[in-house]
């Protein structure tokens, strides 16, 4: 009966940003019944951006980004505590410590954590950091702020660039190793890609490409690191930005379909199990999902995008607390955003899903630009850089399908708009770290190897 | 009635009491409404959305002749993204972003000034006791200007917004032509009281402008001259309808206004939806530079494209019950200050004012009454709004 859905018990495993806005948006549903949040951090959901950007930069303090609730979700909020399974038969959550939890419906936001650098003795020295927590956030700011001779940020993607950009804006010298040819080349692309890396040098970042760091040397705290290249960096501070790890080793026995890209997902938030049979009561958000997107060939999507976190939750929430025929796909299109080096670098749609980019508005030069990405002949992607507000516009492209390359008579349209160069999008199985955004479903001319 | 004098009896003066009827017309006869004169109306919300973010929609007006140079209102990027980063300098973020927070206090003040001898029982007009004196004030501290020159530059600003204004039935070349006359005029006055200031900086734009020590970062004369023009008209012409609309419409609605009186703390969204359900600027005009297509119908390049940005404010397919006034309305993204590349560079000042003078007023409002409803309207469609609002406190 669809009055019941508006009662029971939900519980929500993961207190982030996906978390807490499922957990309000239940309640504006008219949702009535008990709601419990789990979180393995003992903190009030928290913003993460700002821990990368304003943090860094002293001009906030890492316990200052908690999240502001729009309203109470009325919650027992069950934080520090870490759930260990669940039981899709006895539909209950389990808890390192205490009582199972029962529910009536389940929603998974745990998110994802930073990629640990793979010899554990040399992450524990001292000067290591990683970066995804509010803790990790003050120790980096801590360090920064006291003025290391150098820092080195193994990987350039965005947090790695974002990280090198706060370094040179407080004037502390800084090495950036980065496996791929450019930086942030998994999710932009070639042509962005080398952009990213003028910026970075003409920052006075000693931007290292194409290799690898193969060892970090200290004792006790670290002092350098060795490169696959035979050089040698001294660095008093290491950062490890090497992508994220979705957080599912706990729903291993669960028998949903959980994996290394993510909780599968269809479009209504629902999780399949390891059969992909759909199930009925649990449901996925935010970056630990993967889901059908009909824009990008159904290709199975993984964000680690913060508007993503908040618009797959609201659709989680309405669709656990209403009936089939009044549920809703999770359709928006993909949205992110970065600062660095000065620059402002938006995106709308998947850079990731493309072959061939055009420059559709101002140029490389003058580093303000619109960038639109085609996938066989239609628009499917656009970043801009210091050019935020053409890209409604190309969302609007992307969500009607337009033909790419997009039509003429835009403003400040350089000549280059007329010809359009291939996207080199790398394959993802050869990337150390992965894009923010991933396909991880099936295309027949786009195999993926190795995931 | 036939759409294709939409725009006509939009621009009528008898309309301007109440041109949202005819709103509702345009919309229904929409998306795209064609008139005689070869030129379309807009006026539902998605559509103009989409205009407005359109790169391919040009703000420049047509030239005709030697055009002269225009404020960044009317240019396009990326000569627009260079002349308005310049005169965002000295005004807001990045590089000055506690500006305009840093005037409340002054506001705050001429605010009371102005009310001081408002007593009970008074009849007083709100345009010329206080709508009008107080964005003026402000908008000339600001940019640095004498208030007492005000009267010099009021019949300025009254001719070169008549010459902006929309009038398809009527011959413009005097209009234009005093227009013009006005613009060189006020032009010529701000460079002075400019170069006044070259070498003897003081807290204003005009200074920040004409002391700038970086030369890639100057304005030209032309362009200061063509700036400050701007601002000092944008920002006396607006503002003054917020204040006053805001004040008609409270005394329209006597259980909204003790709604607000209750809950001071909902000014700032009550402001927001003044500027969805009374907006100071209710249309602008765009020209596709390439062969558009809307909602199905064909636009040809160079077509005068009017988007009604007041008509997209009521529109039922964005707005639940888009003609009530609700200051606790949710998701309220009004076009009372455009959207896209011209989003209003003042809005952060505007809102400011408006909140201040609303909140100032609010206690006398609970026992104040209009004189005459409608008020008489000043003739301008584009940026409308009362003459007069006599009202008795």
């Amino acid at each position: 009966m669809p009055g019941d859905l508006k009662d029971g018990r939900i519980v929500i495993v993961g207190a982030s940003l996906a978390g807490l806005r499922a957990a309000e948006a239940l309640r504006e549903e008219g949702f009535t019944g008990s709601l419990t949040v789990v979180g393995d951090e003992p903190h009030a959901p928290y913003d993460r951006p700002p821990l990368s950007k304003q943090v860094l930069l002293g001009q906030a303090t890492a316990d200052t980004t908690e999240l502001p609730m729009r309203m109470d979700p009325d919650a027992e909020w069950r934080l520090g505590v870490r759930a260990t399974g669940v039981d899709l038969l006895a539909k209950r959550v389990l808890l390192e410590d205490g009582e199972p939890l029962p529910y009536d419906r389940l929603l998974i936001t745990t998110g994802t954590r930073a990629r640990p650098w793979p010899d554990p003795d040399e992450a524990a020295l001292e000067g290591v950091f990683t970066l995804r927590t509010c803790e990790d956030g003050a120790g980096l700011a801590e360090r920064l702020a006291a003025k290391p001779e150098r820092v080195l940020v193994i990987g350039a993607g965005f947090t790695g660039s974002e990280i090198a950009s706060a370094c040179r804006e407080l004037g502390v010298e800084v090495t950036v190793a980065e496996r791929g040819p450019a930086p942030l080349v998994g999710a932009l692309g070639g042509t962005l890609s080398k952009l990213a890396a003028v910026m970075q040098r003409n920052h006075g970042v000693d931007l290292r490409t194409g290799v690898t760091v193969t060892a970090l040397h200290g004792n006790g705290s670290f002092t350098g690191a060795e490169l696959s290249d035979g050089s040698r960096v001294d660095a008093d501070v290491c950062v490890v930005a090497l992508g994220a790890i979705r957080n599912v080793e706990w729903l291993a026995d669960s028998g949903l379909a959980a994996g290394p890209r993510g909780i599968a997902c269809d479009a209504g938030c629902r999780a399949f199990n390891m059969y992909g049979i759909v199930t009925d009561d649990v449901f996925v958000a935010g970056d630990v999902s993967r889901f059908p997107h009909p824009l990008f060939g159904y290709q199975m999507l993984s964000l680690e995008h913060w508007g993503n976190a908040v618009e797959q939750a609201e659709v989680a929430a309405h669709n656990m607390v209403n009936p089939g025929p009044l549920q809703r796909p999770h359709l928006s299109i993909p949205t992110f955003w970065s600062t660095q080096f000065g620059l402002n670098i938006k995106s709308v749609g998947v850079p990731t899903f493309s072959d061939h980019i055009v420059i559709a508005q101002g140029s490389l030069e003058a580093r303000r630009l619109a960038m639109v990405y085609g996938y066989q002949g239609r628009v499917t992607a656009a970043v801009t850089v210091d050019m935020a507000k053409a890209l409604d516009y190309y969302r609007h492209l992307i969500e009607t399908a337009a033909p790419f390359p997009p039509p003429p008579g835009a403003q400040d349209r350089p000549i280059a708009a007329d010809i359009t160069i291939p996207s080199e999008v790398p394959d993802p199985s050869v990337l150390s770290h992965g894009p923010t955004v991933a396909l991880t479903g099936h295309l027949p001319d786009r195999r993926l190897t190795v995931v | 009635m036939d759409s294709e004098t939409l725009l006509a009896r939009i621009t009528d003066y008898a309309s301007r009491p109440n041109p949202y009827p005819l709103y509702e017309e345009l919309r229904q006869a929409g998306p795209v409404v064609w008139q005689t004169d070869g030129n379309c109306l807009i006026g539902t919300y998605h559509q103009i959305a989409a205009l407005l973010h359109d790169p391919r929609m040009s703000a420049a007006p047509r030239p005709h002749g030697e055009a002269p140079r225009q404020p960044f209102l009317r240019v396009d990027d990326p000569e627009h993204h260079r002349l308005r980063t310049l005169a965002m300098r000295p005004f807001g973020p990045p590089h000055s972003p506690r500006r305009i927070e840093g005037m409340r206090a002054e506001i705050d003040r001429i605010t009371k000034e102005l009310m001081a001898s408002f007593e009970s029982g008074q009849k007083i007009d709100i345009v010329d006791d206080f709508a009008y004196p107080l964005p003026v004030t402000v908008i000339c501290r600001l940019l640095g200007v004498p208030r007492e020159d005000e009267p010099l530059f009021r019949a300025w600003s009254d001719a070169l917004v008549a010459a902006a204004d929309v009038r398809p039935d009527q011959d413009t070349t005097e209009t234009d032509k005093a227009g013009e006359q006005a613009r060189m005029e006020i032009g010529g006055y701000l460079l002075n009281l400019a170069e006044q200031r070259r070498g003897h900086p003081s807290d204003d734009l005009l200074s920040a402008f004409v002391n700038e020590p970086d030369p890639a970062l100057r304005l030209t004369q032309e362009e200061l001259a063509v700036t400050a023009v701007l601002l000092l008209i944008a920002g006396h012409e607006t503002t003054v309808n917020l204040i006053t609309n805001g004040v008609l419409t409270l005394l329209r609605q006597p259980e909204q206004l003790d709604h607000l009186r209750r809950e001071p703390d909902l000014l700032p969204r009550a402001v927001e939806e003044l500027l969805r359900y009374e907006p100071p600027v209710h249309m602008r005009e765009r020209i596709p530079h390439a062969d558009i297509e809307v909602a199905g119908t064909a636009i040809p390049q160079g077509t005068s494209v009017i988007l009604v940005l007041a008509s997209g404010n009521r529109d039922p397919k964005r707005f639940h019950e888009p003609d009530r006034f609700d200051p606790t309305r949710p998701d309220n993204q009004h076009f009372g200050f455009s959207s896209g590349i011209h989003f209003c560079y003042g809005a952060p000042l505007a809102r400011l004012e408006a909140q201040t003078a609303l909140g100032a007023l609010l206690p006398h409002l609970g026992t104040a009454s209009l004189v005459q409803d409608p008020p008489p309207y000043r003739q301008n469609a584009m940026l409308r709004g009362p003459r007069h609002l006599p009202v008795h406190l």
